[in-house]
Formats: structure tokens, C-alpha cells, sequence
């Protein structure tokens, strides 16, 4: 397991291969559609200065707010990640985000910009929602939640010891692309 | 029964499908660490699973944070209304929403605003059928958006699949869109295949046979066969839990027909994730009872 605290510079990340499992300590931010959407068709200042050499979390939390106005993550495992697909590579170049965590990898354009700006992809493992709220610590800010409402909002985080691995490096390797390519195989037997 | 206490038994509901995994799914899932590797990533990933919903069963908060749309399929006798049902599921669901049993999860889709509490034009799902005998049947599924892009609908015949009008060019349909599929819908995940009808009609038995329960054996020997044949050659593709690789990428085949036109042939598969969340109540006079706790 490999400890990375936040923020986190491009040569850091580049030791990453994919495969390693690693621990991650620091503040990030949630995005998912519409937020995506925001960051590359907007300037963001809002957000601008917390995504440089942060992670984004494709997730949308399941938050509470207790009496003194203060929230509390109950439920926040990763959301499907291919989505955001037509805005990540974009997004990594435009904010300097060093990684994104998701589930079910992403595509050719995300592989690429992970090796041209020392990024990666990782993936959290989909559905340990409970699991995972323990990891976020603390609950800092919250961006655009009228406007988006809470599971599309930009969620500013405090986690400690998120657990992921690392399943897109910066060097082009996919272990998405891997298994895809395994299960062909099968597939062309199973159907051919 | 009266809007409060009916409301308070659907809430009940709504909480033991959001934060527990049924008896048959917690079964499945330790069947797949059995048949992995010891100490490899899936086994170890299909135990964080069941470690998880343990952890949400005794916190009594959602396994998932995306709880999903809600189906309410109802069987009701005599003694209730639709119109009365709806009016007591509709409160159960904003005070779910409220308890943060639910997420907010209904969406307009023309402006783009949430509704905050699950509720909207066609939210949550409800299924009515109507009975001779007092009293009711609810049975409630949670599905969330991730599986639910990941199904399919295919039209046979097929000429990619070469896949023709028969139980093979079915098999063949649900091959592919697991393959498709690979870990987006997170697997390992359960098949509701509908076999025929129409468009929504095929889906529609397809999302109904998700509330079997993963022991049962299909009526139809025919079709029961196919199940059979398809959780053996699913497990085959090597995407296994959450795409990683394994040998657990399903854990139930469950298929269902309707008639069809004789132009149409469709094949609808419902995929629905690890997470499988539902919860049965039966409601008889003043006395409740929920099929699992």
C-alpha cells in the first residue's frame, strides 16, 4: 500500500504503476456530470485553486446536515466514470488535477492525458458506500448545491486513508484495457 | 389501515432495502470468495462487499450511495386503493429521503433540477395488480443508475451476434451484454432477461424476474436450462467482481417470456448490480411481516 498525501506533484505520480494499491491522504473535490460539464465549459474559479495537484472523486455522496449546519458524508462509494470520458482529459490539463477516482475505468482520450500531464486513474471499489464515508473525515465546503443539487455538487473533502488502486497509469497501461481484451477471448468463443 | 401507520410500514421498507442486503445475495457473494483464488484481488474485493453491508446494516445507512429508483411492485386485495397506496408511498419516500435512507435521486429531466425528495413525474415506479384477497404484498426494488446503463435491449434476429429467433440467439444477446457491460454496472452483477413482448414490455419482465430469489429454479424447463447454461458461461469471461478480473462476474440468470408479435423478437436484459437491493413486506389486517431481517 502506498501512502500519497495531497496535493501531489506529476513526478510523484508518474512512480505509480498500475496494479499498486494505494492510500490516499488530503483534500479533493467531487465531480461528476454536471460538474464536469461546468469545468470545461467555465473558468471555475470557485474550484480552480483546490483541484491543482488534487484528485477529483467521481461521486455523489448521500450527505446529512446536522443541527449546527455542518455536513456529514453517510454513503459516498465511486460513480460509473466512463461518463465523464468527453471532459477528463480536458479537465486534467485545464485545473492540473493529478488524478481522477471512479469505478470502470475510462477511456483512450483519459489514458493519454494521464501520461502527457502525469496523471492517473483509480479505481474505489463501487458500492462500499459506508466503507468509504469513514474515510472522509471532514466535510469543508460545498459548491453550486442549489444550482446542482447534492449528488451533482463539487464536495470539498478531508480524507484520510481512502483506500483505491491504481487501474490507468501514466506510463499507458489500462488494466481496464487488459480485461477487456482477456474477456474477448471467452467472448468470441461464448458467441463466434 | 390508516395514511399513518401504512406510512410507516412503507418507510420501514424503504429502510431495510437501502441499508441491508437480502439473505440470497449475501449468500452468492460468499459462494464467489469461495470459488476465487484465496488472497487474490477479487476475493478480497467480494469480501470488502459483504464486510460493507454489514457495516451499513449495523449503521442503518445506505450500502450504496446511489439508492437507486425505487419499483414498488403491490398486489392488493379489496380493503385498499391505488389511489390511498400511492399517497402512503409517496410520504414514505420524501421522510426516507429526509432520513437519508435515500439519496435525492429524481431529476427534471428538462431543467436539470432535483426534486430533494425522490419524488417526480414517473418517481418513484409503482406496479399494481389486484387480488380477490384482503390485505397486501409489496415488494420493493432498489436499482441504481450505474446497472441501469449498462442494460440492453437486442432485436433478433441479430447479424454481429449471429444470432438467430431462438433460445440460443437469446443466449447469445446476454453473452454480449455482460461482456459489454465488463465492470461499469458492477459486478458481479444479476441477469433479468425478458424473452419477447415489446419494447417496454420486454424490459418490464426482465426487471421483474430480478426479484426471484437467486436459489430458485425457473419453472419453464426450457428456460431454466438457459439460466443454468448462462451462470456457467458468464463466470467464463474473466471480468469478475467490479471489472478487475475474476471468476465472479454474475451471480444470478433469471429469465421470464411473454408472447410476440410474430415481426418482433426482442431480448431485454436488466442488469443489476451486487448491491441488489430489496425488501418484501406482506401486510394482513393490522399485522405486518417482512420476509427477511
Amino acid at each position: 500500500m502506498i501512502g500519497i498525501k495531497l496535493p501531489v506533484s506529476a513526478d510523484e505520480i508518474r512512480k505509480l504503476k498500475a496494479g499498486d494499491e494505494v492510500s490516499i491522504t488530503g483534500i479533493m473535490v467531487t465531480a461528476r456530470d454536471a460538474a464536469h460539464k461546468y469545468l470545461v465549459e467555465t473558468d471555475a474559479e470557485d474550484v480552480r485553486d483546490l483541484l491543482k495537484g488534487s484528485m477529483i472523486y467521481h461521486c455523489g455522496p448521500v450527505v446529512k446536515k446536522g443541527d449546527d449546519g455542518k455536513y456529514t458524508f453517510v454513503a459516498a462509494g465511486p460513480t460509473t466514470s466512463i461518463r465523464e470520458e468527453p471532459y477528463e482529459a480536458k479537465v486534467f490539463e485545464k485545473y492540473d488535477v493529478r488524478a481522477a477516482i471512479g469505478k470502470g475505468g475510462m477511456g483512450a482520450d483519459t489514458l493519454a492525458a494521464c501520461g502527457k500531464f502525469g496523471s492517473v486513474y483509480l479505481s474505489a471499489i463501487g458500492g462500499i458506500a459506508t466503507t468509504l464515508a469513514q474515510s472522509v473525515v471532514e466535510v469543508l465546503d460545498v459548491k453550486k448545491l442549489e444550482e446542482f443539487g447534492v449528488p451533482e455538487a463539487f464536495w470539498v473533502i478531508r480524507v484520510e486513508n481512502f483506500p483505491a488502486i491504481v487501474t490507468m497509469d501514466s506510463h499507458g497501461n489500462s488494466l481496464h484495457d487488459e480485461i477487456l481484451e482477456k474477456s474477448r477471448g471467452e467472448y468470441d468463443k461464448l458467441v463466434g | 389501515m390508516e395514511h399513518k401507520k401504512l406510512t410507516a410500514h412503507f418507510l420501514e421498507l424503504i429502510r431495510r432495502a437501502s441499508t441491508s442486503l437480502p439473505p440470497d445475495v449475501v449468500e452468492a457473494l460468499r459462494r464467489g470468495i469461495e470459488n476465487e483464488e484465496p488472497d487474490s484481488a477479487a476475493a478480497s474485493t467480494l469480501g470488502l462487499l459483504l464486510e460493507n453491508s454489514q457495516k451499513a446494516k449495523d449503521a442503518e445507512t445506505p450500502i450504496c450511495q446511489d439508492t437507486g429508483a425505487l419499483y414498488f411492485f403491490i398486489e392488493y386485495g379489496p380493503d385498499y386503493r391505488q389511489s390511498q397506496l400511492v399517497e402512503a408511498i409517496e410520504a414514505a419516500t420524501a421522510e426516507a429521503t429526509a432520513r437519508y435512507y435515500l439519496r435525492p435521486n429524481a431529476v427534471d429531466s428538462i431543467t436539470g433540477k432535483n426534486s430533494g425528495d425522490n419524488l417526480g413525474a414517473g418517481a418513484p415506479n409503482f406496479h399494481f395488480t389486484e387480488r380477490d384477497e384482503n390485505g397486501l404484498r409489496v415488494r420493493l426494488l432498489l436499482k441504481g443508475g450505474g446497472s441501469e446503463n449498462v442494460c440492453a435491449q437486442y432485436k433478433l434476429p441479430d447479424g454481429r451476434l449471429k444470432a438467430g429467433r431462438d433460445l440460443d440467439g437469446v443466449r447469445k444477446c446476454v453473452v454480449d451484454a455482460v461482456f459489454q457491460a465488463q465492470g461499469k454496472g458492477c459486478s458481479p452483477g444479476i441477469m433479468g432477461v425478458g424473452v419477447g413482448g415489446n419494447r417496454d414490455s420486454s424490459y418490464g419482465v426482465a426487471k421483474k424476474q430480478l426479484l426471484r430469489d437467486l436459489g430458485d429454479v425457473n419453472a419453464d424447463p426450457e428456460l431454466a436450462d438457459l439460466e443454468k447454461r448462462l451462470m456457467g458461461e458468464l463466470n467464463l469471461l474473466g471480468i469478475g467482481p467490479m471489472g478487475l478480473g475474476g471468476k465472479t462476474t454474475v451471480i444470478g440468470v433469471k429469465a421470464g417470456q411473454l408472447h410476440r408479435l410474430p415481426a418482433c423478437f426482442f431480448v431485454s436484459i436488466a442488469y443489476l448490480c451486487w448491491a441488489a437491493r430489496k425488501a418484501f413486506m406482506t401486510l394482513k389486517e393490522e399485522e405486518v411481516a417482512y420476509d427477511w431481517d
